[in-house]
């Protein structure tokens, strides 16, 4: 008996008024945790009833605990009919379990009901009295931490990263059970939200349970996903990064100064003779992707023989024991690592890590993205208990990444995620990460302080470009690419162009500001049924990942940048049509060279109006990439021509463009990506599909003066947020009216949704300005045949314009916000040299404040006593004003931190999944109105979890399903969403804030003690 | 290509004051998206017409959402749905309170009833309120009105607290509850010159002074009804009128202090007997309940149109009133000097009010 846990039943306010007769309500509460019930008295006729319950204990073991959540159901009491149902409250206790994340849950919970929604409220409070358990074979995972957060945690740090963890668990969808046609929605709604939470609970804990083996105490970068395969069931997978954190307690100062780089670089590279003067290609800078369909049928396991490789299959592994590679560009010290490396990441069988910041130095090298798409058929999980099928099936993926990682002459795959779009019963399953080579050092045991000064020579590049440098042997490339020498320190290699999955490190050295960069496709396609239907779209798969690669190429360009980071690329699959969007944020790296311009062909010289016609387009094109510089700031130092030795590529080169003929399939099934060998990227004038490209090139507004956007964590080269924050979710969806749509009128149709949602939101938010909208993070779906959904989850910041224009000029220290390590983020721009001062690491501002048992209290006591706030942070303070007012402010952002702020403690792990349904929908305002209160329930029920764990504010939070059906003519709609994040205590940083990170601890502490 | 759905939800409800305005005054979606495309909004952040209809369908439905909670505004400091500032939650509140002038000045001392609630868009197309804003007006009035009835203690105090209203508006709504409790006649055309802002002032002097609650502060309605046993003891001031010598006395003494000290004396003396009758007959006939109603048509009719008439200026006004107050108490034989401080107070104040030059 490992846990005793305890729940006690307050009261409830603003309850529905259920006895029509009396205008009150007659109720009471039932508890109940895995089969035991307790009930409360009936408060009679009262909406705001006070139960003062005893505490209801149950005994359990710690495995149920995992898994199971505490359901407080309210109910009206009813002498002579059955008592009705006013709603829900589902608690998830694992944060209790966990010694250092919450110690007790207590706060108000709204009432939940599927139909009706929330009505009232109800305090509830529960603790967790767990015993010690030494069965070897236990079954549980208590304590182990997990984070939604992709970075290490900001009150840890990584003694130890372990790796890839993941498991899934399948179930029947009660929706799809023959049960299902005799009891009511409501009925089956409560069963389905049951069951997914219980499923969540047991993968977490057995994904816990691998992390203790692998000898781990938390899981960062969790990121768990719900498939709805409909009749074949419902599967509840997770993956995420094992590690071993260390809590930073106020005595343990982290350590700030761990890169000195010797300024001795190896030499050997001198003479280094420039790449083979590769042709650029979209699909060659790093973007490895394939596209592999096995079908299965619904009755046997029959494969289709096709296999869509989309990237150069032909590869010779570089580095590591094989001879001649590694060492060729960066001397002994680079194979050194690698053999550290590779022995550290050899016993795994995925070297992946989704992570997609790390602290400083864990990162060597970056190759590129790296992607693999498979295309299956779904039928029925006969047995929940063995859910092989679907493990397999991402095995399968798993190892295709793993093998274009090792193409890439790396061993590892960060900022790693997989994903699944379902249409009937055809499914694609995609994974996608960037290939990188990694320091060992973090993955050895007894190595774990990253501040020991022999580890020095492992890094031979200095941070802010390190990462740049090619991983893989420029002999052997594994696509035709352009090399040049790192703008940076010009001792190693860099490609042209580079893509990737994670976010900017914070140490790189970024020229100007960013921007959010997207890639829209629509493709058409036959209904179709069954294999022929996964056919159809295995064989279009290929062509749109295409397009869109070079869709995001040519709008890199049109911005005049050279890297791409936070790549999310999505296929979603509908009856007929497929859609596509790819994200990222471009940014220009210092390290890399510039991009050229962008030229235009005509087919047919000669023709007088045509050239003039050429000539005018390709004015506006330059003309805008102009103007892009000018408003991204991208003024790359001019390179001196003193600096030979390495050659430089002429500054001015052009690179062309291509456009695939995407149309006439026999060009592109020939494999190769690259056109490396053809008279490449030449975009053709006169064929009307290219000036409709070029037109959406040019057409890509620029957000409006005062905004920037990125789906990163934060903006390249914004560093001076303000407090104010305003997380938003938007969807939106349009019905195609017209039947007769083709490829382009569907693609214009999409770009403008995209589009004008931005428009939106820059108008809604205008009065944030300056501002920026960060971590934009679109989602689309097919829900019907001709529906197209896309829903938004970012959050935008106000920044201090003034200051990020003087850039590195003197920060007033009287500022008490914006005194974050975001300010130190990007220090390296104007010390180009490699005597560099060092980038702060993430931990260094944080100090574990004393545990304290009434810490909800002293937080809104910080609160209250902070100064006052200007009128845009007034949304940190707890609604006090009217009195008497219990409701704490919990803020939520999709970022891992909130600016201005601190984060002194986790509270666990929120992932909450609700299905909302109505049989009266024109009442309740038609679709729109649904969604919205919906969505605004969600925000609700998630903010009050977090304040009845004593947290304040949720952080990576994400909208992971948002899944919308409507059916007017019945006047019903159903809605599922399912959402997560990381709830924590926050404190202001005050005035008082050290400025030096040395002593954070003492000073962090009397912070603390002078605002109680 | 139609949008069929689209929602923006932020985790701080995003509220833009202006179309709350637009909202309450009851334009509908597509005239508050004109009034905010000539307001020229649209030039501040390069939107187009269809961003614009975007964010009013959105910021509607918000409002929608809202308007139940503000229906009880406590209960929007305690729930959980909006995160909305303090701040915010009280321009909210404030604003969806707020009244038109015009529009309650025509349904001051109206029962607020489904009849009153029926003539709404008369009054509606009278005033130029849109009728959606008249009824929101009127609903106000009457929650609030249902809510102070029951309750024991100050009017204004319990407006305020139940409302979180302003100290500025829960006065205007305890003068709006108390001229629709006492059913004052506001109507009558020659009271048509009066502003709401005269009565309000009018209504809290007589709460302050009048009601119950002006001796007791913990009855029920104190501040809404008169005070019954002041209404009887109003009667002994006939005295005043009634007997001559009393009379004469009460005019020397008026005449001689004011002597002098105004143009229009000769009038005042002149008027004297005939005022000083006005005023005290209306004191006498407070007792019955249709004469309470009859209050202010009263007092123009008998008072301020004869003064008027007589070009008295607002000074003259003052200084007689005052007098004539004043030497009442010099009077030996008059015994009921405390029952008419406390109602010459009142008449003063709102006669000084009323009276426009």
């Amino acid at each position: 008996m490992p846990g005793k846990l305890k729940a006690r039943i307050v009261a409830g306010r603003h309850l529905p008024v259920m006895d029509r007769a009396s205008d009150l309500t007659d109720a009471f509460v039932e508890v109940k945790f895995g089969n035991t019930t307790f009930k409360t008295d009936v408060c009679p006729k009262s909406l705001n009833p006070q139960w003062n319950s005893e505490w209801f204990k149950f005994e359990v073991d710690d495995e149920d605990l995992q898994d199971e959540p505490l359901q407080v159901t309210v109910l009206d009491h009813d002498t002579y009919s059955a008592n009705d149902a006013i709603g829900k409250v589902y608690i998830d206790i694992d944060p209790l379990l966990c010694s250092e994340a919450a110690s007790v849950i207590s706060g108000w919970f709204p009432i939940y009901d599927t139909i009706h929604g929330i009505r009232g409220e109800i305090n509830v409070l529960v603790k967790v009295e767990l015993f010690n358990d030494l069965n070897r074979f236990r079954q549980s995972s208590c304590g182990v931490k997990f984070f939604c957060t992709t970075s290490i945690p900001r009150c840890y740090r990584a003694a130890m990263v372990h790796g890839f963890v993941e498991e899934l668990v399948v179930n029947e969808d009660p929706e799809y059970q023959w049960i299902d046609r005799i009891r009511t929605p409501r009925a089956s709604n409560e069963a389905r939200q049951r069951l997914i939470s219980l499923m969540s609970g047991e993968l977490q804990r057995k994904i816990g349970l691998k992390v203790l083996e692998m000898g781990g105490n938390a899981v960062v970068g969790y990121l768990q996903c719900f498939d709805l395969e409909g009749e074949s069931g419902l599967v509840v997978r997770a993956i995420g990064t094992a590690c071993t954190l260390d809590k930073l307690s106020s005595g343990s100062a982290p350590n700030t100064n761990t890169h000195t780089h010797p300024n001795t670089a190896p030499a050997s590279n001198a003479c280094n003779s420039p790449s083979k003067d590769g042709k650029e290609s979209p699909l060659a800078h790093g973007c490895r992707s394939t596209h592999n369909s096995p079908v299965h049928s619904a009755c046997s396991t029959q494969r289709l023989s096709q296999n869509f490789s989309v990237s150069v299959p032909t590869l010779i592994f570089t580095g590591m024991g094989s001879g001649g590679s590694g060492g060729k560009d960066a001397g002994p010290l680079k194979t050194l690592l690698r053999q550290q490396t590779q022995t550290a990441l050899e016993q795994r069988e995925f070297p992946f890590f989704t992570l997609t910041s790390f602290p400083p130095g864990f990162l060597v090298h970056v190759g590129g993205v790296v992607s693999a798409r498979s295309v299956k058929l779904l039928d029925r999980i006969h047995n929940p208990d063995e859910p092989e099928t679907r493990d397999a099936w991402w095995e399968e993926i798993r190892q295709e990444i793993k093998s274009h990682a090792k193409a890439l002459g790396c061993h590892a795959v960060v900022g790693y995620s997989e994903s699944t779009s379902i249409c009937e019963e055809v499914c694609i399953l995609s994974a996608s990460g960037t290939a990188a080579i990694l320091n060992p050092r973090f993955m050895r045991e007894g190595c774990l302080d990253i501040g020991i000064p022999d580890h020095r020579f492992e890094e031979p590049s200095p941070p802010s470009c390190g990462f740049c440098h090619i991983p893989y042997d420029e002999l052997n490339m594994p696509f035709p690419a352009q090399l040049t020498y790192c703008y940076h320190c010009r001792r190693q290699k860099v490609p042209d162009v580079l893509f990737t999955t994670i976010d900017l490190p914070q140490e790189a050295s970024v020229t100007g500001k960013g921007c959010l960069i997207q890639a829209r496709l629509c493709r058409l396609k036959k209904k179709a049924q069954g294999e022929v239907n996964a056919t159809a779209i295995s064989n279009l798969l290929p062509f749109m990942e295409y397009e869109l690669h070079t869709q995001l190429m040519n709008k890199l360009k049109m911005r005049s940048m050279n890297a791409l980071f936070g790549l999310h690329i999505q296929i979603s699959i509908g009856e007929n049509m497929l859609l596509g969007l790819a994200s990222a944020t471009g940014v220009y790296l210092t390290a890399l060279p510039a991009p050229g311009g962008i030229q235009i062909a005509g087919k047919t010289p000669g023709d007088l109006s045509n050239e003039h016609h050429i000539s005018t387009i390709q004015k506006r094109i330059n003309d805008t990439i102009a103007k892009n510089k000018e408003l991204y700031q991208i003024n790359p130092p001019e390179l001196t021509e003193e600096l030979v030795g390495s050659p430089i590529p002429e500054p001015r080169q052009r690179s062309r463009l291509f456009r695939s003929h995407s149309e006439s399939s026999d060009e592109v099934s020939e494999l190769d990506l690259s056109h490396g060998k053809k008279d490449a990227f030449v975009l053709e004038i006169d064929d009307t599909d290219a000036v409709e490209d070029i037109h959406s090139l040019l057409t890509d507004a620029p957000p409006p003066t005062g905004f920037y956007s990125c789906n990163t964590e934060v903006m390249p080269g914004i560093n001076d947020w303000t407090s104010a924050v305003q997380m938003f979710t938007s969807v939106r969806v349009i019905r195609l009216s017209n039947a007769n749509l083709t490829n382009q009128g569907l693609n214009k149709i999409f770009t403008e949704l995209c589009e004008n949602l931005l428009k939106s939101f820059y108008f809604k938010l205008r009065s944030m300005i300056p501002c920026c909208l960060c971590h934009l993070n679109f989602t689309v779906a097919v829900p019907e045949e001709e529906l197209i959904q896309v829903a938004v989850t970012a959050v935008a910041m106000t920044f201090d314009k003034d200051q990020t224009q003087e850039k590195l000029a003197d920060k007033p220290i009287t500022k008490g916000t914006g005194e974050t390590e975001e300010q130190l983020q990007f220090p390296l721009e104007l010390c180009a040299d490699s005597s560099l001062p060092n980038t702060q690491p993430p931990g260094s501002k944080i100090s574990g404040v004393p545990e304290s048992t009434n810490v909800s209290s002293r937080v809104s006591s910080l609160e209250r006593s902070s100064p006052l706030p200007d009128g845009r942070s007034r949304s940190l303070r707890s609604t006090r004003s009217f009195g008497g007012s219990s409701v704490t402010v919990v803020k939520m952002t999709p970022l891992s931190f909130l600016p201005g702020t601190r984060i002194i403690k986790y509270l666990g792990i929120i992932n909450m999944f609700f299905i909302r349904e109505t049989t009266s929908l024109r009442e309740e305002g038609g679709v729109s109105g649904f969604l919205h209160s919906f969505i605004a329930e969600v925000f609700a029920m998630v903010r009050a979890h977090v304040a009845a764990l004593g947290g304040n504010a949720v952080v990576s939070y994400s909208m992971k399903e948002c899944v919308f059906m409507e059916n007017p003519n019945k006047n019903q709609a159903q809605c599922l969403i399912n959402v997560s994040g990381d709830a924590v205590i926050c404190v202001r940083e005050t005035d008082q804030e050290p400025t030096l990170p040395a002593n954070t601890g003492q000073s962090c502490t009397s912070a603390a003690e002078g605002t109680t | 290509m139609s949008v069929e759905l689209d929602v923006f939800v932020g985790n701080t409800t995003i509220m833009d004051e202006e179309v709350y305005q637009l909202w309450l005054d009851g334009y509908t979606v597509n005239d508050a998206v004109k009034v905010r495309m000539e307001g020229g909004v649209m030039e501040e952040c390069e939107a187009s017409a269809d961003v614009l209809l975007s964010d009013t369908m959105d910021q509607y439905r918000t409002f929608q959402m809202c308007e139940r909670l503000l229906h009880s505004p406590t209960k929007l400091a305690n729930q959980l749905l909006f995160q909305i500032t303090p701040h915010r939650q009280a321009v909210l509140i404030e604003r969806y309170y707020a009244f038109d002038d015009a529009f309650v000045r025509e349904v001051l001392g109206k029962k607020l009833s489904k009849g009153t609630k029926k003539d709404l868009d008369d009054i509606g197309a009278k005033t130029g309120v849109t009728l959606k804003s008249c009824r929101r007006q009127f609903d106000n009035f009457k929650r609030v009105f249902k809510v102070v009835e029951e309750l024991k203690g100050p009017l204004v105090e319990n407006i305020r607290q139940h409302f979180l209203l302003s100290d500025k508006l829960a006065r205007d709504y305890a003068a709006i509850v108390f001229f629709a409790n006492n059913r004052f006649e506001t109507g009558k055309r020659k009271l048509q010159y009066l502003t709401f802002q005269d009565f309000a002032f009018c209504a809290g002097q007589l709460i302050n002074n009048w009601t119950v609650g002006a001796v007791d502060n913990m009855v029920e309605d104190m501040d809404v009804d008169l005070d019954k046993e002041f209404l009887q003891e109003l009667k002994e001031l006939k005295i005043l009128i009634a007997d001559k010598d009393l009379l004469d006395q009460h005019k020397s003494l008026v005449c001689t202090a004011l002597r002098g000290k105004t143009k229009a004396f000769t009038e005042m003396e002149a008027n004297f007997k005939n005022l000083s009758r006005g005023l005290v007959n209306i004191a006498a006939k407070l007792t019955n309940t249709k004469d309470v109603r009859d209050f202010f048509i009263d007092l123009v009719e008998k008072f301020i149109e004869p003064c008027r008439s007589d070009r008295w200026t607002a000074a003259d006004m003052r200084l007689y009133l005052t007098h004539y107050t004043n030497s009442a108490h010099i009077l030996d034989t008059f015994k009921h000097q405390v029952v008419w401080d406390r109602y010459m107070g009142v008449i003063k104040s709102c006669i000084f009010k009323m009276y426009h030059d």
